[in-house]
């Protein structure tokens, strides 16, 4: 077993014992701007856009789901089973499927459609970033096999930054195996360093805030 | 240096094309990283680093701690922790793992800890598929090469390049536009990700009060190969932890900035254990290799420990005048540019390539970008002297020391010193253009050609300073 080699070299090379206690950390660098609510709502459709991602700012729950409709366009679409679609009623759009819990089949029904819906548990404001926590609302597989995502955000889940978010969620996995922040479209530069968007996740990314 | 390295490094000097894409490419990302620090971007940069170096430092200070809570908090998750000294460590665990649950087919995530330890070769010996699903990765898979920069490891490829490979490899039509060579290996990616048993990953951060793997990308590949499969693997190496889940708010900021002028990439995965109760997806096995390989070495010499607080930005490749020149496959190990050369002589030892501390210019540009603030310049000046001090140990190294002590010596001699002077200026070889850029055939060996070869002396002048001080005419102070 290495586990006790390995700890044991590393207390003798740092001269430590076993358990002793390490002198305590300074608090951690936390600092929230303070940024009233339309300010947030703006930045993160700015920041959006920048990273070539479509925004669309809802007045009305009717509204989105006509947005969200005009993009899915017939197209087949797998919905997250976050309660808040459901009020949207994005869910009854006609080709979208939801309410599926079985791995394997959300899996393949993720591979197979050409665009996912999602909500977002948080957005970070100053980055463009939608934040999904993952859980019986919400699996990991939507936002990342379908070609399109969309998301669909209540404004009040915009947060200034990554610094409000880790203050809220000190501790993110006590609530969740898997919290994906996601800013902006998948993409690669890997050959040439030619930009290149939608190699393994979703090119296209809708993010529509109510 | 040894024969190979300078072999190597004159075939990419000698190679336009590649100095052109190293050039190219190293400039950009300097330019990106530049922009995202600009103006307002990130105005606590630099407080930033000072956090993020005492944060480090105390890690790595404390490290069997911080292990040990990092261990205790992923089981409290139901995920295992896998303590492996070496690479044969690692391949056993999998191996292991991976007869008792049937399993053929392993995606793997971009992971510099599994290059290090060359991992695929070793599960290939064994009739396993590993497959590197980041492009760049798979591009340098494909071509059985080593990766050439740390953030861009095909860097050196050429799009007609990568279309030869593909239509041999994968039985493809030549293409040369960068789009389509990118869908076909999404293509063939993707049907390996929704067969994959296993998925491997390395870790960008360890955070020892989560207990959880935090992973930093823009394809997507990562997230993939970390949660399609019903088993995920971290490998990584015993330094990636810090402390806290809320020292993501410094870290984070600087990685991204630091390797490709990104405030957030595309994707940041925060990851502990298994799929849990109600959710629906994910891993049902969560695996964290931690590995030593060397690194328990370099923690017993506190003057180089710091060589291990490295978050793998490649900001030191990409300002790094001689990695811009030579190119990533010129080092000797995996680890390439400033980091890699002060880490391949303490991981691998002194000896593997004593040349490596020497090929540096001491600019000290890498210090000066470190988002974590290593000082390479200071640790590569220790690794100098520990080579030279082997090298003496051994008795070798003679005949430089001896052309320094002759030259002590000529120097504590005046009088020889200044026949030693005139001698110089009619020996040496006529010059135009007051350098000296040849010598006589007298003195044309190897080791003084070699040296004046990166070096420009000026020529002699026809009267020394001495003979002009001696005739000088005297000048009565005026004043
Ligand atoms: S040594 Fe510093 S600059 Fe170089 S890769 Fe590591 S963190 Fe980045």
């Amino acid at each position: 077993m290495s586990r006790e080699l390995i700890l044991d070299k590393v207390r003798i090379a740092l001269g430590r014992t076993k358990g002793q206690q390490p002198p305590p950390l300074p608090p951690a660098r936390i600092r929230i701007a303070e940024v009233n609510i339309d300010f947030r709502v703006a930045g993160m459709l700015q920041k959006v856009e920048a990273l070539a991602g479509k925004t669309f700012l809802a007045g009305t729950l009717a509204e989105a789901v006509n947005y969200a409709a005009s993009v899915i366009d017939g197209r087949e679409a797998v919905a997250s089973n976050a309660p808040f679609l459901r009020e949207c009623g994005v869910t009854a759009l006609p080709g979208v499927r939801t309410g599926v819990t079985d791995r394997v089949e959300l899996r393949e029904l993720c591979a197979s459609c050409a665009v996912g819906i999602t909500s977002a548990d948080y957005a970070l404001a100053d980055t463009g970033t939608l934040v999904i926590l993952s859980s019986g609302h919400e699996a990991r597989m939507i936002s990342l096999l379908p070609p399109a995502h969309i998301a669909i955000v209540p404004r009040g889940r915009i947060l200034s930054g990554l610094d409000e978010l880790l203050s809220i969620l000190p501790f993110p996995a006590e609530q969740t195996s898997s919290m994906v922040l996601i800013t902006g479209p998948s993409r690669t530069a890997d050959i040439e360093q030619i930009l290149v968007r939608g190699v393994h996740g979703p090119g296209e990314v809708h993010v529509i805030v109510v | 240096m040894s024969v190979v390295f300078d072999e190597k490094i004159n075939r990419a000097r000698g190679d336009g094309r590649l100095q052109l894409a190293i050039y190219d490419a190293t400039a950009r990302l300097m330019d990106k990283r530049k922009h995202a620090l600009e103006g307002d971007n990130l105005p606590d940069f630099q407080e930033l680093r000072d956090c993020a170096n005492a944060l480090k430092k105390q890690t790595i200070d404390n490290l069997d701690h911080y292990l040990e809570q990092f261990e205790a908090n992923v089981i409290a998750h139901a995920g295992k922790v896998v303590f492996c000294k070496d690479a044969t460590d690692v391949s056993d665990f999998i191996l292991k793992l991976a007869k008792e649950r049937g399993a053929r087919l392993i995606v793997k995530s971009k992971s510099m800890t599994t290059e290090e330890i060359d991992l695929n070769e070793r599960l290939e010996h064994h009739n396993l598929e590993a497959v590197e699903t980041d492009l760049g990765e798979y591009i340098i898979q494909l071509a059985h090469e080593r990766p050439y920069h740390i953030v861009a490891p095909a860097m050196h490829k050429t799009r007609y390049q990568v279309a030869d490979l593909f239509e041999e490899k994968l039985g493809v039509p030549n293409e040369t536009v960068i789009e389509k060579q990118t869908m076909i290996a999404r293509g063939v990616l993707r049907e390996k990700f929704l067969a994959a048993d296993i998925g491997i990953s390395g870790a960008n951060f360890l955070i020892a009060d989560s207990g959880a793997v935090v992973l930093v990308e823009n394809e997507g590949n990562a997230r993939l190969s970390t949660s399609a499969p019903k088993i995920h693997i971290a490998v990584a190496g015993i330094e990636k932890l810090i402390p806290r889940a809320q020292d993501l708010a410094v870290f984070l900021k600087l990685l991204g900035r630091s390797a490709t002028g990104q405030p957030l990439t595309v994707y940041t995965s925060f990851l502990s254990g298994p799929r849990r109760g109600e959710e629906i997806d994910g891993p049902g096995e969560f695996y964290v290799v931690l590995l030593d390989n060397g690194r328990t070495k370099l923690l017993e010499d506190s003057g180089k420990r710091e060589s291990l607080y490295c978050i793998r930005c490649g900001a030191c490749l990409n300002h790094c005048p001689v990695y811009r020149k030579i190119g990533g496959h010129s080092f000797p190990w995996v680890y390439s540019g400033p980091i890699g050369a002060i880490i391949t002589p303490q991981f691998m030892g002194l000896n593997h390539e004593p040349g490596l501390p020497f090929a540096s210019s001491l600019c000290g540009a890498c210090a000066e970008v470190c988002p974590v603030k290593i000082d390479i310049p200071r640790v590569l000046l220790e690794l100098r002297a520990d080579v030279t001090a082997a090298k003496e140990r051994e008795g070798q190294g003679g005949l430089e020391r001896m052309a320094f002590r002759a030259y002590a010596w000529l120097m504590r001699h005046p009088k020889l010193f200044e026949i030693a002077g005139r001698l110089a200026s009619v020996l040496a070889p006529a010059s135009s253009s007051g350098w000296l850029r040849g010598v006589p055939a007298i003195m044309n060996i190897p080791p003084v050609r070699a040296w004046l070869s990166q070096r420009d002396l000026p020529a002699p002048p026809h009267q020394s300073f001495r003979q002009q001080w001696r005739t000088r005419v005297p000048r009565i102070n005026s004043r």
